[in-house]
């Protein structure tokens, strides 16, 4: 037998993914054992907090490795440390969450911390079988997370709506990677920047590439591939929506700026204009529909697909500025995105989800630190100064400008008007509405209110001091 | 495998050269034309002649041999002892009426027979009965033997669902749950053969060996000893066999997926279990017991070729025996315990076998691995010596008297 | 022949796919779908791909397809279609007016592509070797990302099938 010469290979490039992957699975084996859902947890919380610290070292880092298919450089850390601390976040709201909801929770916090590893594949994929092994071992984590509430109705339609719209969605990336294959000869995203200069079968490429932005699209839930977001976010439990509506979103982007400015940067002309529409459409439709809801829940999705046309905006305009706008933007929405689904999951408890405006009215005096947190969430999704929503979509706009596209800063800036008026009559239902009469007690949420409290003070850190965090984001952005 | 048609054709590839050479009687045909048709031919030739005997012949082996453990005679009226039974059955079923089902689906109730005939037939493809006397020895014919027995669920289950019959279709539902089940701890089980050889090829497997029992891979190394018994008996399941036969289980379910079939139809999955039977036979002796592998007694090439085709119908059929003999012995399982058998038993072990297998080549020097190997044999060779003496001490101890048992094969 | 034979293999692929979407059994349509990949292994085979025409058939033919086949047949799903009256040929004309689109834009797409001659495949091309350097080498990460994907599937699909473990408070 010959000897296989396998390529080299540089452990710290792994390191993240291999972590989160053996907690995994050190997770599933425990949940057999262990019956107490708040050990888990802490476990969890451990297991991530080690890997975030262990990924934060190799900060400065540069490699790329398993022949060219695997990148370790500052975008990918940045995208790692997103995901990880949106996965802690995500985490102590589930120790309180699952309270109640017979979701066993070794199989719970295992799945979660596979989909963070398919996250962090995603982030530093530079092949395209890699990206799409990243996005499926996310996908089918979540999926099956939507459905984990096996007791509750609509958690099973989620789940099912979601697979079945992602497998097709996973149909249109496999063919659109073959396409490009079929054009260019390669995998490898540097490979295929050096081709698509000059491949004979530009139209098959171009038509691979509207496959990928199709697929990306149904990821990040950008208009018209959005179809599923409501319906899947409302239905799936709280904690898992929260991590769909930041983690999941802000894997689709990563995979997304990679593959499209490194991989297909060559073609900018061509799909900028696919995603100019795009873009505008995201905005609009997310922004006037979000208008029409009376569930917070199902509002807070049709706001994080208005807030993925922001940052398509941001890819729009490409470029230095547009990258590190893009990444800017997503981690402000992460901690604002979080912190208001926190806020939902603690008013719910099991069997009273507490969704709708109405059974809003008068928490903020209810519950005043739920209330003025809500605010400072509701105050930054809209975009007022000096909360993290302005600065992020100030060097948004400010990028599209800088590019030339003043019609569609033009729109964001119109769509932010109006979405203005959903996230207000939350605070109008807050405050201005008079309540029921307190009934009972509240429940303890030490977990989730930390959660929250965590996700407003770095909402509003990141607002108040952008610069450093901008500083971050560019740093990332131009590592790739 | 037609692209690649110089080495598939084997010795056949002289006779269509000449038959399409200039001078050839056959000049004006295309050469691939020629080769397509010849291997078709030799294909209905090796059927007819080969496969189809050894089928029904293994039919008629297995009624005399269940009648003897029951004490009984066994068919023994056509041709010396019986022998041509098998063809008197074959000719009898082929002239019944040809029946389908009025509400049954009448292509896919006809078609279904033959998807189970084809899957047993093209495995013969690759069995290597001697050094040269192999039809095909394709690089990956493990592989291709798991493939096409792939076929065989998809026409029980084509036959269940056409039949419009409750208990065809559970017949043929459980069949594919077991033969699907099943597959995984069989195909783990080639694979650590496949690890020591590092080939997929028959042929290679077998000269891997030798024809000592202590070259064979069964005494190769305790995982390799346990990987034999899990695949003999998933490959049990996989056909059906008793004491895994409940998809054909005659007290719930009429005859399973076969219930409706008539004559020839019916007969046709008969024949598929019998053929079957001899391919795992078959299998088993390529992977884990020597094959061909003879002692190097003659030079003679035709003696040599008869010496090993005879040596591996042996191997072989002691495994269908054995079939028989467990088929006689063995009550039914019941479907869970089916299942509980294969998951959480069979497909450890075999996953342990494989992750055995390997640390073992890397572990464990030749020179051990010799010894290792020869004290296996031994304590293999001692474990059937213990067995006959259990059975002669019981036999003894029931008092029969010499008219109660005797050893002469025929009666 | 090369090319004639996989012209025909081509077309009767095409021509089981087809069988695949418009018949209106489900379980003769998952047969077809059968066929197709039967059909789609020997394409492997006249590439030359031996090992994966034979992977092809065990994984796709044999495993996933039986279990189609048994679900379809244990919730006994007869010609349904769920859509009724003029809505149904309303969303089908809609499906074809589409699909025709789209398969003569592609057509468009094909033609303009050059495709080069493959040449003839060195000696081992195919064979469970070269998949086993390649799948070793050249794709050692996504193979083993794979292990994950797949663990994560068998986990998921336990977590939504495992009897619920303890009472609900609900």
């Amino acid at each position: 037998m010959e000897q296989l010469l396998l390529p080299a290979i540089d452990w710290l490039a792994v390191l993240p993914v291999g972590l989160t992957s053996i907690l995994g699975l050190v997770l599933l084996a425990l949940g057999l054992f262990v019956d107490d859902d708040e050990t888990l947890g802490w476990i969890t919380l451990i297991g991530l907090a080690v890997t975030a610290v262990a990924t934060a070292c190799l900060a400065g880092q540069k490699s790329i490795t398993f022949n060219g298919t695997f990148a370790l450089d500052a975008y990918a850390l940045f995208f790692d440390l997103l995901f990880l601390v949106a996965g802690i976040v995500v985490v102590l709201m589930s120790m309180t969450y699952l309270e109640g909801t017979g979701i066993p929770s070794g199989d719970y916090y295992g799945l979660l911390a596979f989909a963070i590893a398919g996250m962090i594949v995603m982030a530093s994929a530079t092949d395209l079988i890699v990206v799409f092994l990243g996005l499926e071992i996310m996908s089918i984590s979540v999926y099956v997370l939507a459905g984990a509430w096996r007791t509750q109705l609509r958690s099973n339609e989620a789940a099912m709506k979601y697979f079945l719209l992602g497998a097709f969605a996973t149909g249109f990336l496999l063919y659109g990677i073959a396409l490009v294959y079929g054009a260019t000869g390669a995998f490898r995203l540097d490979r295929i920047a050096t081709a698509v200069g000059d491949t004979p079968n530009r139209t098959m490429l171009i038509a691979g590439v509207a496959m990928l932005i199709i697929a990306f699209g149904f990821k990040v839930a950008a208009v018209p591939f959005h179809m599923w977001t409501p319906d899947v976010y409302e239905g799936a439990p709280t904690t898992v929506t929260a991590l769909m509506a930041v983690a999941v979103k802000a894997a689709g982007f990563a995979a997304f700026v990679r593959v499209f400015l490194h991989g297909f940067g060559g073609l900018h002309a061509d799909w900028s204009m696919l995603l100019w529409v795009i873009a505008a459409l995201t905005m609009t439709v997310g922004n006037v529909l979000a208008l029409a809801q009376r569930n917070v829940k199902r509002m807070l999705a049709y706001s994080s697909i208005a807030h993925a046309g922001y940052i398509l905006v941001a890819l729009v305009a490409s470029g230095a500025a547009g990258g590190t706008a893009a990444l800017f933007y997503l981690l402000v929405y992460s901690f604002m995105t979080l912190g208001a689904f926190g806020v939902v999951a603690a008013l719910g408890s099991v069997g009273e989800p507490n969704e709708t405006l109405d059974d809003y009215a008068g928490i903020g005096f209810r519950r005043p630190l739920l209330g003025v947190t809500m605010t400072i969430f509701m105050l930054s999704l809209t975009g007022i100064p000096p909360l993290a929503g302005f600065a992020g979509k100030f060097y948004v706009f400010t990028a599209a400008i800088r590019e030339g596209y003043y019609v569609l800063a033009v729109i964001g800036v119109l769509n932010s008007a109006i979405s203005s008026a959903y996230y207000v009559r939350v605070l109008i239902a807050m405050y201005l509405t008079p309540g029921a009469e307190e009934h009972g007690r509240v429940a303890r949420q030490p977990y989730l209110l930390t959660s929250i409290v965590v996700s407003a003070v770095m909402t509003v850190v990141v607002g108040v001091f952008p610069a450093l965090w901008m500083q971050l984001a560019r740093f990332g952005f131009l590592s790739l | 495998m037609l692209a690649d048609r110089d080495s598939s054709l084997g010795p056949m590839k002289d006779l269509v050269l000449y038959l399409t050479d200039v001078a050839g009687p056959l000049r004006f045909a295309p050469y691939e034309l020629v080769a397509m048709v010849a291997m078709l031919l030799f294909g209905a030739v090796v059927v007819f002649g080969f496969v189809l005997p050894v089928a029904g012949i293994t039919s008629w082996l297995e009624r005399r041999v269940w009648a003897r453990i029951q004490s009984r005679v066994g068919p023994n009226r056509v041709g010396p002892q019986g022998f041509l039974q098998w063809l008197a059955d074959g000719l009898k079923n082929l002239m019944k009426e040809d029946i389908i089902p009025s509400a049954a689906d009448p292509w896919l109730f006809a078609l279904a027979p033959y998807l189970v005939v084809i899957g047993f037939v093209a495995t013969f493809a690759v069995v290597p009965f001697g050094d040269v006397l192999v039809i095909a020895d394709l690089d990956i014919g493990i592989l291709y033997i798991t493939a096409v027995t792939g076929l065989v669920v998809v026409g029980v289950l084509m036959a269940g669902w056409a039949s419009n019959n409750k208990w065809s279709l559970l017949g043929g539902i459980r069949s594919a749950a077991q033969i699907v089940s099943y597959e995984i701890p069989a195909g783990l089980s080639i694979f650590p053969v496949v690890l020591l050889t590092g080939t997929l090829s028959m042929q290679e497997i077998i000269r891997a060996q030798g024809w000592a029992p202590w070259h064979w891979f069964l005494f190769h190394d305790p995982f390799t000893f346990a990987a034999f018994f899990v695949f003999f008996v998933a490959a049990l399941a996989e056909g059906n066999r008793t004491p895994f036969d409940l998809p054909e289980a005659e007290s719930e379910l009429v005859a399973g997926f076969c219930t409706e079939y008539s004559g020839m139809r019916y007969l046709l999955f008969f024949l598929a279990e019998w053929g079957n039977l001899y391919v795992i036979g078959a299998i088993v002796t390529t992977l884990f017991l020597g094959g061909w592998q003879v002692p190097p007694v003659t030079e003679h090439p035709v003696a040599l070729a008869v010496f090993q085709l005879a040596t591996f119908f042996a191997k072989a059929y002691f495994f269908v025996f054995v079939a028989m003999w467990v088929r006689a012995t063995l009550p039914r399982v019941r479907v869970d315990q089916l299942m509980i058998l294969c998951w959480k038993y069979m497909v450890p072990i075999a996953l342990v076998n494989v992750v055995g297998t390997a640390i073992w080549m890397v572990v464990v020097p030749t020179s051990l691995g010799r010894v290792v190997a020869i004290a296996m044999t031994i304590g293999g060779a001692a474990l059937v010596v213990i067995f006959f003496r259990r059975v002669r001490f019981h036999l003894r101890r029931a008092r029969l008297g010499p008219a109660d048992y005797y050893y002469s094969p025929f009666i | 022949m090369g090319a004639a034979l996989f012209l025909l293999v081509a077309a009767l692929t095409v021509v089981a796919a087809l069988g695949v979407i418009l018949h209106p059994n489900p379980v003769k349509s998952a047969l077809f779908l059968v066929v197709t990949l039967f059909l789609l292994a020997a394409v492997f085979v006249l590439l030359e791909a031996h090992m994966i025409a034979a992977l092809q058939i065990i994984v796709y033919a044999g495993a996933i397809m039986v279990l189609f086949l048994f679900v379809i047949m244990l919730l006994n799903l007869r010609n349904d279609d769920p859509e009724r009256g003029r809505r149904r040929y309303v969303l089908r004309g809609l499906a074809w007016i589409g699909g025709v689109a789209l398969a003569i834009e592609l057509a468009l797409l094909v033609r303009g592509a050059s495709v080069g001659s493959a040449g003839s495949a060195p000696a081992g091309y195919g064979g469970a070797a070269a998949v086993a350097r390649s799948l070793y080498t050249d794709f050692l990460l996504p193979f083993e990302l794979t292990s994950i994907l797949l663990l994560a599937a068998v986990v998921g699909a336990v977590v939504l099938a495992q009897k619920q473990r303890r009472p609900t408070l609900s």
